[in-house]
């Protein structure tokens, strides 16, 4: 794609990522979830998930899906540095997402978890996808972290026991920030972080279908 | 002493409840009174009993059952409050039972509710722990979770229970609920996936070892009601009440380490036994039954203190499918506290709603089909204060 100087001068440098490897987990439903991450071409396909849970305003699902929107747009339309969204789904349908992106080569700067399919401890599987991506696969060291929600809240800051870091500024602001060392990562991650690889291709094919809810 | 009916039921869906406190208690109230075919008028009742745990320490409301009668508009009716940890809910149907056995009241209407949701997860298991001993027990730290771990363990131990023994029940559990429109939870987990894969042990983590996430109740909001009526005024309701025949409460130790045998649930088997005397049934009369089980090693427990299988057998009869509806003695049809969930102060209401249900024949796709006598046992504290109580219907 040929981009003009002004489009190029607009555009964040790239660091090389290396890309988070698919894994499936089997649910307490029984029913197979397969976690991939998304290139951009697949952007426009979650947003019209996302874009509804805009308006509903239970457990802040409007605030967390604003925002996600917009980061995600930012990272279709090349606005944002080194941005991720991994996506999680069942039997194509798409169950929830998470995205972050580097801060640097030692810090990743967590954005959002959102799940689309409840009450099967999804959001927890895909945040805990989020950091094996940061920590295993791009070897960094900590990773910042804020919650809009008191369940997000429970399952981050509590469950991980999360280092508090009231003085380093989140870029979603406000919030006090709060930090998964690798030390913690290392600690909990047995216990929070699981799924087999590889994933077959006819599994892969079918999750990349990107089905709405 | 008069014989005593429930007249009608009422039942929010449990789960996480929007609005305050008592406009939920309200709406159980309202449907078990027109379920009766009674208005919401002064003098339509003589009495309310008000169950909850939790209403002053967690929602910061007292004297609830007066607050209950005003909403209502069921001034000048007697009110109290009443509160036996989770088993409040059955104490506060047995206080009802007795008011008109007495001939005290005619009318009495029950609501037991509680709004635990409105605190974290952690907050909710500190405030049920303060049933336990304070000095003995509370002050260490232990909480439900804790002894129901350590109760599965030896439990275990000497009657070889397994981890998927729990999970078959509370896949039972899960199941039923799916027929139960006021369950907390409609999901059923799958048995492997909880089990043997190899996710299970981040999907199906431990709670209070061997305990897992799956073998313990959710923390729910919710309300149950009921109008008990006398039964020789049976004629002023529109369906013919269902009997409660017999009751039956007993006690145990505070401090369960002073149990002589720490696997027994002595005041289960007692109350249970009282109830069956009262009701002058057997346990082999028992169609359909209610058991407390918040931990699913209680199902299994209770099932034997109850008397429907003999001492550490429950969980090979639920291997056999002996506890499924259709089987030999379908327990928690309602999806049992693990599915349906377990606002303390309701539950004892909700098992006797559902046991009246069942007695009508109005449990859907959950129905035990001819079910005449039912049992429901409600078990305050970690057993030492337990409520048996037994319904029959009555033929025309």
């Amino acid at each position: 794609m040929i981009i003009d100087k002004m489009e190029q001068s607009l555009r964040p440098p790239e660091t090389p990522m290396v890309p988070y490897p698919a894994k499936y987990i089997t649910l307490a439903s029984g029913e197979k979830m397969v976690v991939h991450q998304i290139d951009r071409e697949d952007v426009p396909r979650v947003l019209e998930a996302i874009k509804p849970m805009i308006t509903v305003e239970k457990d802040f699902y409007d605030v967390v899906a604003a925002r996600i929107y917009a980061e995600l747009l930012g990272y279709y339309r090349y606005r944002v540095k080194d941005e991720y969204c991994l996506v999680g789904t069942v039997n194509g349908v798409i169950a929830g997402q998470v995205n972050g992106r580097m801060l640097d080569e030692k810090v990743g700067m967590s954005y959002h978890t959102m799940t689309l399919k409840r009450g099967l401890r999804i959001g927890a599987q895909l945040f805990a996808a989020k950091m094996e991506y940061h920590f295993d696969f791009l070897g960094q060291e900590e990773v910042w972290i804020v919650a809009e929600s008191p369940i997000g809240f429970r399952r981050w800051m509590i469950e991980y026991e999360l280092e508090s870091r009231p003085e380093q500024w989140h870029e979603l602001g406000g919030v006090p920030t709060f930090v998964l060392t690798k030390a913690l990562w290392e600690k909990h991650k047995a216990n929070k972080c699981t799924g087999r690889r590889p994933v077959s291709e006819e599994m892969l094919a079918t999750a990349k279908k990107l089905i709405l809810p | 002493m008069r014989k005593v009916g429930i007249a009608g039921v009422g039942h929010t869906k449990f789960g996480r409840v929007d609005g305050s406190f008592l406009e939920m208690l309200s709406l159980a109230a309202v449907e078990a009174l027109d379920d009766a075919g009674i208005k919401t008028a002064p003098g339509s009742v003589d009495q309310v009993f008000v169950a909850t745990m939790g209403a002053g320490m967690i929602n910061r409301i007292s004297g609830v059952a007066s607050a209950l009668v005003d909403t209502l508009n069921l001034r000048p009716a007697m009110a109290e409050t009443v509160e036996n940890g989770p088993a409040s809910g059955a104490s506060a149907v047995k206080l009802a039972y007795m008011a008109v056995a007495s001939g005290i009241c005619d009318v009495v209407l029950v609501v037991g509710g509680e709004m635990m949701r409105v605190v974290s997860g952690w907050e909710a298991t500190d405030f049920v722990a303060t049933m336990l001993h304070p000095e003995a027990e509370y002050q260490y730290g232990l909480t439900l979770p804790a002894f129901a771990g350590m109760f599965t363990r030896l439990y275990m131990d000497k009657y070889g229970v397994t981890e998927k023994d729990l999970a078959i029940i509370a896949v039972k559990n899960h199941e039923n609920a799916m027929h139960n429109p006021v369950a907390h939870i409609q999901l059923v987990p799958d048995l492997h996936a909880i089990t043997e894969d190899e996710d299970a042990h981040v999907i199906n983590p431990y709670v209070a070892e061997p305990l897992r996430m799956y073998d313990v109740c959710p923390v729910s909001d919710g309300a149950a009601a009921l109008v008990l009526c006398a039964m020789d005024i049976a004629d002023r309701f529109p369906g013919k009440p269902i009997r409660v025949a017999g009751i039956g409460q007993a006690t145990d130790t505070h401090v369960v380490a002073e149990r002589e045998v720490p696997t027994d649930l002595l005041a289960v088997r007692l109350a249970a036994e009282r109830a069956y005397r009262m009701a002058g049934l057997k346990p082999e009369d028992i169609d359909v039954a209610e058991l407390h089980d918040a931990f699913q090693i209680l199902e299994v427990a209770i099932s034997e203190e109850a008397g429907f299988f003999p001492r550490g057998e429950g969980h090979l009869a639920a291997r056999r499918g002996d506890t499924r509806v259709g089987g030999k003695i379908p327990i928690n049809t309602s999806g049992g506290l693990k599915a349906k969930g377990h606002p303390l102060g309701a539950t004892g209401v909700s098992q006797v709603v559902e046991l009246v249900r069942q007695l009508r024949g109005e449990g859907g796709g959950r129905q035990v089909q001819g079910a005449r006598n039912g049992l429901a046992v409600n078990f305050g504290g970690f057993g030492n204060n337990v409520v048996a109580t037994i319904l029959s219907r009555e033929e025309e």
